[in-house]
């Protein structure tokens, strides 16, 4: 694999790469964590900890770590992809057999100063595996039986381990954004159909199997999709978060309630505020405004993401910007969905504002991949 | 792998198709989630910051102190007394069954208490306390306090209750409250929101139930900022309730308590009504019971006791009932004031008239007889009464005719409902010609006059309703009785009545002859006489029959009571007022099954008039010297409580 293969005119090299960086999102990655201190010191009572200070130290690591990422060509990450996936994998199995446990779900490995939840690192892993697989591939085969079979395992193995744990938040944001990478990829549309009627019948597995001594999802999963279809019929049970978190959304108005004024919040009617209901936070101290800033800083990203990937011939590199823009896309849209009572509560964090350490970090380098093939594209 | 410059083209250009359809539908979700926060925060953003305030905002209730009540003499009837109930909250806690076990040796607690304390703490949230002990004296409250550290969870918690300090003097007055039940909301209308405390006292009977609403007062509002699992934040605003209103009764604690001492465990009642305005100063039934018991959630075994679960049901002395309002007697002879009255004002009868008693009476085809069954002879009006002759009224009673006589009762209180606040009072029957159609559709026949002459066959009157005639009968007002003298320290309306209408001479022509007969050697009541100077008591005694005395059994002479079983055996009533001079207190007796008046009900009736009277133990030398002995021991016997008056209870 020789560097002319992209016919390069002229790459920097050194320092100057810099200069070359997709620098508004560097400013609008930062932006949207710098909006996820804020609402994390708010949800931590005006204080500093136990939140914000761990997560401007990842952020700060996250930085670093995607400044380094993106200053490596693009070529070396598409040699490492297969490593990266196997590593993944390995961290998968592992969970599986030495994992944490916490609230029913066994999805970290304990690793001394911090967790790291595997999961999110198969996130990038997948994608990056998957466009080398197509950048490797030659166009006539991509729609190929055979040669779709691959990339399928390649999502479905992942998937399963992660639905094993059981985080069925991952698990579709995995098979959907692996999917979605083979969308970019151009296989053919007949293969999408099958899928989404595939799709269809498990979910109808999923509900036939319920009450079976082998049903496909744990009963808390059942009850979450019963109040999502119906979140009246238990409104102190587990219609609770939803309706509360409804509240706190709509109680923002124009422009919220003030910062650290959001008393739903503030007096604990909101679940899990400070990870995947941090945006109801947002929305109530800052409104419909803040809500909608934070909503179109996001799409910014994806825009600059996919500006970013037409503007590259390189077909790994476009392919790869596009899948992580995909993930990351996925990660606000469903977390977003979940809390204005869109979609069902499935448990996925706001990308970047939601305290994490491993998430922050997997979407940190993803987005070095994107800088580094920001940087070295042919031009 | 090599890869052509048009492959790399055409891979661009897929891509590119792909990416922007791709970004397209990104950018379509994102409108999606940017138009369902509008929906949510701007349209509907009203509903939701009001659910988002009623999240946040409750009021609480803080519950007035309920009014004070007390005697004539400002001796407390009914308080409100602070106690500590122990409570755990299992969240707190933690380890609920080590401190459990912790407080178990600090302070007594019962197995049962245990259990049904864990059973309690199994069923509620977390954050919810849960009574372990009740009513807890003040040295465990404080154990507890000081090991409080060492009690995660557990609090001692102050709650107010309703205590009677004058037990059963006042069960037949004041009544008692108890924690509102279902049935009571579904009974009474009232939106008070107070009713929805669990456990808020109501009153049960008497005046607690009748003058609920007085002595409720107004609940006090605490808006506090909760959070999701309840806790208080902090108060946001309190508005101060208000108390209910105090209530001073006519009652003089002192009296009522001899009354009820005296009845001891008979079954009977007293009512002692002053005649200045129609002040009851005191009304008590016996046998009684400590209306305590109810406040605090009556056992199985009290509640069995006081129903006489035990006892055959001809035998029951129904302590429960206030017999002074809610029972209904034949009046029997204390009924001949109202027929002799009925006859002068009629006209029909001259004073000096004669009537001869041959000690029974023939009134068609039916024979009616004298209690004397000689015959008393000749018997003018005073002799009638003073003797108690019935002959007399059989005949009077017939010419005077049932209407008038009826007509007459009603004037002097009879077959009315007084209004007091008290619980299921009786009307009685005070019977006419009407009335027997009304009632029992069928006329009126001349022998149910004859009966009802002397107090029998359809006349009924509460003992309440006896001493209101009695008090008309010695001031010639209307005297309407009065239970509240003031609410507030506002004066009630009086209950002295305006003068009746009645002919003065009559009048003190009847009084004359009921003085004759407590007072003249001959007279029915001459043994329970009062001898004090200026003191000297007139009345009627009254003997009433609660079966008919069969012409077999007439003829084998078994009608003495003492050879009936106790439930058939005769009332025994009295009715007088003294002094009769200057007419001061009116009074009514009656014993269920007591016998004979004069036996039974008039020393009664004298213990208590002097004690009025006194204002406390009377002298021996009240009493005719041949009873002072007698007396005497009985002062000795009488358990009095000491009630001093004056007596303020601190506002809890």
């Amino acid at each position: 694999m020789s560097y002319l293969e992209y016919q390069v005119k002229y790459v920097p090299s050194g320092f100057r790469k810099l200069l070359y960086l997709n620098w508004p999102i560097v400013f609008l990655v930062s932006a949207v964590c710098g909006a996820g201190f804020v609402m994390l010191y708010s949800v931590a009572g005006g204080s500093m900890d136990p939140w914000v200070r761990p997560q401007m130290q990842r952020f700060g690591l996250g930085l670093a770590l995607m400044l380094v990422v993106g200053l490596v060509p693009i070529w070396f990450w598409r040699n490492m992809a297969v490593l990266a996936y196997a590593v993944s994998l390995i961290l998968l199995g592992l969970v599986e057999v030495i994992g944490v446990e916490r609230n029913g779900s066994q999805r970290w490995l304990d690793l001394g100063p911090m967790d790291l939840q595997p999961s999110e690192l198969m996130k990038i892993a997948l994608v990056m595996l998957l466009a080398a697989y197509y950048d490797w591939l030659p166009l006539d085969k991509v729609s190929r039986p055979l040669w779709i079979v691959i990339p399928l395992i390649l999502i479905a193995v992942p998937a399963f381990l992660v639905l094993r744990q059981p985080d069925l938040g991952t698990t579709l944001l995995l098979v959907m954004g692996g999917g979605a990478v083979l969308f970019l990829a151009g296989v053919h549309w007949a293969y999408f159909a099958s899928v989404i009627a595939a799709g269809i019948g498990l979910i109808t597995a999923v509900f036939a199997s319920r009450g079976t001594p082998w049903q496909l999802l744990k009963d808390y999963q059942y009850s979450r999709i019963d109040t999502f279809l119906d979140p009246s019929q238990d409104p102190l049970g587990a219609g609770y978060h939803i309706m509360q978190a409804k509240i706190a959304l709509g109680s923002g108005g124009w422009t919220g309630r003030g910062y650290m004024q959001g008393t739903q919040s503030r007096l604990n009617f909101l679940p899990e505020k400070h990870t995947d209901f941090i945006f109801t936070t947002l929305a109530e101290e800052f409104g419909f405004l803040g809500a909608s800033t934070l909503l179109i800083l996001y799409a910014l990203i994806i825009l600059f993401c996919i500006a970013s990937a037409l503007t590259n011939k390189d077909r790994f590199a476009s392919l790869l910007t596009l899948g992580v823009a995909v993930t990351f896309f996925l990660y606000f849209a469903v977390n977003m969905a979940m809390v204005t009572g869109l979609a069902p509560v499935v448990g996925v964090p706001l990308p970047l504002v939601s305290y994490g350490g491993s998430a922050m970090l997997v979407l940190m380098i993803g987005f070095g991949l994107v800088q580094s093939a920001h940087v070295h594209k042919p031009r | 792998m090599k890869r052509g410059p048009k492959e790399t083209e055409a891979s661009a250009r897929r891509i590119s198709r792909r990416a922007l359809l791709l970004g397209g539908s990104q950018l379509a979700l994102v409108g999606v989630l940017g138009w369902r926060m509008r929906s949510l925060q701007v349209d509907q953003g009203d509903t939701y910051r009001s659910l988002a305030e009623r999240n946040r905002i409750d009021i609480e209730l803080l519950p007035p102190d309920r009014g004070l009540i007390y005697d004539i003499n400002g001796v407390v009837l009914a308080e409100n007394e602070q106690f500590y109930n122990i409570t755990i909250t299992r969240e707190d806690a933690g380890d609920v069954d080590a401190v459990l076990a912790k407080l178990a040796r600090l302070i007594p607690i019962t197995e049962v208490q245990m259990a049904r304390t864990r059973e309690e703490l199994d069923e509620v949230r977390g954050d919810m306390k849960v009574t372990v002990a009740e009513r807890v004296p003040w040295d465990d409250v404080s154990r507890v306090v000081v090991n409080a550290p060492a009690l995660p969870g557990v609090t001692a918690e102050l709650g107010v209750s309703r205590l009677y300090p004058q037990e059963t003097d006042m069960a037949h007055v004041v009544g008692y409250v108890g924690p509102v039940s279902d049935y009571d909301l579904s009974r009474i209308d009232d939106q008070d929101p107070l009713l929805r405390i669990p456990r808020f006292q109501i009153g049960k009977t008497m005046v607690e139930n009748k003058l609920e609403r007085v002595l409720r007062g107004k609940a006090g509002t605490l808006e506090v900022e909760k959070n999701a699992a309840g806790r208080v934040m902090r108060e946001l605003s309190r508005t101060e309730g208000e108390p209910g209103s105090d209530l001073q009764l006519t009652v003089d604690a002192q009296l009522q308590n001899y009354v009820q001492t005296r009845l001891g465990e008979e079954s009977a009642a007293a009512v002692v009504i002053d005649l200045e305005q129609g002040d009851i100063a005191a009304i008590g039934s016996a046998p009684s019971f400590d209306p305590n018991l109810f406040v605090r959630g009556i056992s199985q075994a009290d509640w069995d006791a006081l129903n006489e679960r035990d006892k055959d049901p001809r035998e029951h002395h129904r302590p429960l009932a206030a017999k002074t309002v809610q029972g209904a007697y034949p009046p029997g002879s204390t009924f001949k004031m109202v027929t002799a009255l009925a006859a002068l004002e009629d006209g029909v009868v001259e004073p000096e008239e004669t009537v001869r008693c041959l000690g029974q009476l023939d009134v068609s085809d039916v024979r009616f007889h004298c209690w004397k069954r000689g015959g008393h002879g000749n018997m003018n009006l005073h002799e009638s009464l003073k003797q108690s002759c019935d002959v007399y009224y059989y005949d009077v009673g017939q010419r005077v005719g049932i209407d008038k006589i009826a007509a007459m009762a009603r004037r002097l209180g009879l077959g009315e409902r007084h209004d007091l606040p008290m619980s299921a009072i009786t009307a009685g029957i005070a019977p006419d010609k009407d009335w027997k159609r009304r009632e029992r559709g069928e006329d009126w026949r001349i022998g149910d006059t004859v009966n009802a002459s002397i107090g029998q066959g359809y006349v009924l009157a509460s003992p309440l309703q006896l001493a209101v005639m009695t008090a008309r009968i010695a001031t010639g007002r209307s005297i309407s009785p009065r239970l509240v003298r003031s609410v507030d320290g506002v004066e009630q309306p009086s209950g002295a009545g305006a003068d009746m209408g009645l002919n003065e001479n009559h009048l003190r022509r009847i009084r004359a002859s009921m003085f004759d007969a407590s007072n003249h050697r001959r007279g029915t009541a001459y043994r329970t006489r009062i001898v004090a100077e200026g003191m000297q008591m007139a009345g009627k005694t009254g003997t009433s029959q609660v079966r008919r005395i069969t012409a077999e059994e007439r003829a084998q002479g078994v009608w003495r009571n003492e050879d009936l079983p106790w439930h058939r055996r005769d009332h025994a009533l009295y009715v007088g007022f003294a002094p009769y001079e200057n007419p001061k207190y009116a009074v009514a007796i009656l014993v269920e099954h007591g016998g004979g008046g004069s036996a039974t009900a008039a020393p009664i009736a004298r213990d208590i008039m002097l004690q009025a009277l006194h204002g406390g133990t009377p002298p021996l030398s009240a009493y005719p010297a041949s009873d002072r002995p007698r007396i005497e021991d009985q002062q000795r016997r009488l358990d009095l409580r000491d009630i001093r008056p004056g007596r303020t209870a601190d506002r809890a």
